[in-house]
């Protein structure tokens, strides 16, 4: 059989989705960043809510997602995507709004605009990258660092005493009001990425009925900041990252999940 | 039948914002501005209008809001005073840059730093020769009394539109906070701006997304980007000069002067006049265009030009570089939110003019 008598509609198991550009990615080989544009873009495309989509792209090492999201999007300055999504939000309230950010963008600089987004349950959804590191400008400490953890700007470890302490923001955002569906999630292994679109995809539910924020936290690798092969990068984000930053529900339906 | 109000400045440009059909307010309280936000809260344009008003949660929040609204062709403002004003440059940087129309409004207070609450006109520089980073420019509309408070709410969606470029009013708390009477117009209707050629509304099906950045990483694309934004500046430059003459015509000094101290000046050239001196005042209404041409028409007839400005002296750099060496010209004003009289303002004339 030829590769041709394969290759038919009729055998076609997964395509890429439309909402994708064919742009080549400019992320790292490995990277997490471009499965979590992936699935986004799948849960906008099964909404079928393209033409009623507006995104706002961070900065950070997906400052460039709106040359691969094939939506409506608006590039924000550092840490201020939640303030543009109010500004668009409350402009067009009947648009779907989200922003796409990483640690550094929501957590550090951008962080009173991501608290007081969410303090005003303003209706819009926020997917965060977190990968404990500033990708972007070559893999300085972030605020999500975990404690010990090298980076070129605490190449000995970070130091709590004199560092602080890594920031759970996501555990932060939940204890607000305005806040309707809060997450963590990854996208590393297939059974997890399937789980991440769910979550995007019940955020999106969430902002449709007008129930305040959602954020999908999604904790992923950074295999070129953390200095390591992607699949090693990953193993070692399965036995660090997650002890420090748990997988599942914190928030559903306004109601903070177990014991959060 | 006329409609008449007695307002405040900063009154009438709220009431003149809701008027002219804008979309939305987003803005942070700080003195002698307040009263924009407290007056448009009061008046709940969004039963009105529908136009919409927040309180944001800083200076930065509310200019990034407003970049994100203008990014979807929204008809949106903020206001703020001196410190507001230097907290927002990189938003208002990434406005010029992505080509987004606003308007923005400065009712400016004595500086550096947290200076006073009183009037200043010590941002001159910040609001005519960049503020933000890169090489762009605001257009400058500077109010002089409560009415053009008013109407240049008007004025300034309307070139903020025509050029897709923020417009900033720069004005001063004395006329953000004194009381005049103000003719108003007719409700504008709100209407969106709805071009898919720019604006975000949801990429249409089987049509091209949109995008809005200032960024590309490209050093040539972003050259031309560049080159395109100088060429739409030369083009405002030539079109949208404005200013006004207080008898010019048979003057022997001249005065420079906008907004507050173009009031304070008026009164300076009828004390004047009254004791035989014969002087003019020219009022730049666009900062930026700065009215260079008239002035330097008009400097050529003068046997001196006094630059009045609530500032060390920066509007008259301008004034130097618009009329050349020919022509003694000086600078007066005073600082931190002092306001000369119109006796100090003659009495510096005649010392650093008539005396010299
Ligand atoms: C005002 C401002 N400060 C600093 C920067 C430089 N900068 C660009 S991206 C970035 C960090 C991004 O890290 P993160 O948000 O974690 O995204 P990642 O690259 O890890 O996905 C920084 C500090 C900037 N662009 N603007
Ligand atoms: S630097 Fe890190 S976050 Fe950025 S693309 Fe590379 S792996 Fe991904
Ligand atoms: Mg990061």
């Amino acid at each position: 059989m030829d590769i041709k008598d394969i290759i038919k509609p009729e055998n076609l198991v997964y395509q890429k989705t439309s909402l994708m550009t064919d742009k080549p990615l400019s992320y790292c080989p490995g990277c997490g960043h471009g499965t979590a544009h992936r699935i986004l873009m799948e849960v906008i495309e099964e909404m079928g809510i393209q033409s009623e989509t507006i995104g706002v792209a961070p900065v950070g090492c997906s400052v460039l997602a709106y040359d691969f999201m094939n939506v409506d999007m608006v590039g924000a300055s550092h840490g201020r995507a939640p303030a543009v999504a109010t500004g668009i939000k409350r402009c067009w309230p009947e648009k779907f709004v989200y922003t796409y950010q990483g640690d550094g963008d929501l957590a550090a600089i951008g962080t009173a605009e991501t608290i007081h987004a969410a303090n005003r349950g303003e209706n819009i959804t926020i997917i965060f990258i977190n990968n404990g590191i500033y990708g972007m400008t070559g893999g300085q400490m972030a605020p999500t660092t975990l404690p010990g953890m090298k980076t070129s700007t605490s190449p000995y470890g970070r130091d709590l005493k004199s560092m602080g302490n890594p920031l759970k923001m996501t555990e932060l955002l939940a204890q607000l009001p305005g806040t309707c569906y809060v997450t963590r999630q990854s996208v590393h292994s297939p059974r997890n990425v399937r789980r991440a679109k769910k979550a995007i995809r019940a955020a999106f539910e969430s902002q449709k009925e007008n129930k305040g924020l959602s954020l999908v936290e999604i904790v992923s690798n950074c295999n070129s900041g953390w200095k390591m092969e992607p699949v090693a990068s990953n193993e070692w984000m399965v036995d660090n990252m997650f002890p420090f930053y748990p997988l599942g529900d914190i928030k559903v339906d306004g109601k903070l999940v177990n014991n959060q | 039948m006329k409609e008449l109000r007695l307002m405040k400045g900063n009154e009438a440009v709220a009431e003149g914002a809701i008027r002219a059909g804008a979309d939305g307010y987003f803005g942070y309280p700080i003195t002698p501005q307040s009263e924009v936000m407290e007056y448009l809260m009061a008046e709940q344009p969004e039963k009105r209008t529908g136009m919409v008003v927040l309180q944001a949660e800083s200076e930065v929040a509310a200019i990034n809001m407003v970049y994100g609204a203008a990014s979807t062709g929204k008809k949106v403002m903020t206001s703020s005073s001196s410190p507001g004003m230097s907290l927002m440059q990189e938003g208002i940087s990434y406005l010029a840059g992505a080509e987004l129309p606003c308007l923005l409004l400065n009712v400016a207070r004595g500086g550096p730093g947290l200076g006073t609450i009183q009037p200043s006109q010590a941002d001159y520089f910040q609001s005519v020769k960049g503020g933000g980073h890169g090489d762009y420019n605001l257009i400058v509309l500077a109010p002089s009394s409560v009415q053009e408070m008013f109407d240049f709410a008007f004025l300034g969606f309307d070139l903020a539109f025509k050029y897709r470029n923020p417009v900033l009013m720069l004005s001063d708390g004395l006329i953000g906070q004194m009381m005049e009477k103000v003719e108003l117009c007719e409700q504008l209707p709100r209407t969106t701006h709805f071009d898919r050629s720019w604006t975000l509304t949801g990429k249409p099906d089987g049509q091209e997304r949109n995008i809005v950045t200032s960024l590309d990483l490209d050093a040539s694309m972003q050259e031309i980007h560049n080159l395109h934004l100088q060429e739409k500046y030369r083009q405002c430059k030539e079109a949208e000069v404005r200013y006004e003459l207080f008898d010019t015509e048979d003057a022997d000094y001249l005065f420079v002067a906008y907004g507050s101290s173009a009031r304070i000046c008026q009164k300076a050239i009828k004390i004047g006049r009254s004791e035989g001196i014969k002087i003019g005042l020219l009022r730049p209404i666009t900062l930026w265009p700065f009215p260079a041409k008239p002035l330097a028409e008009l400097a050529s007839r003068m046997k001196g030009i006094l630059s009045v400005e609530q500032s060390a002296g920066q509007m008259v750099e301008d004034v130097r570089l618009s009329v050349g060496s020919g022509v003694h010209i000086e600078h007066y004003g005073r600082m931190g939110g002092m306001i000369p009289t119109p006796e100090q303002v003659l009495e510096n004339l005649k010392k650093l003019l008539i005396a010299k």
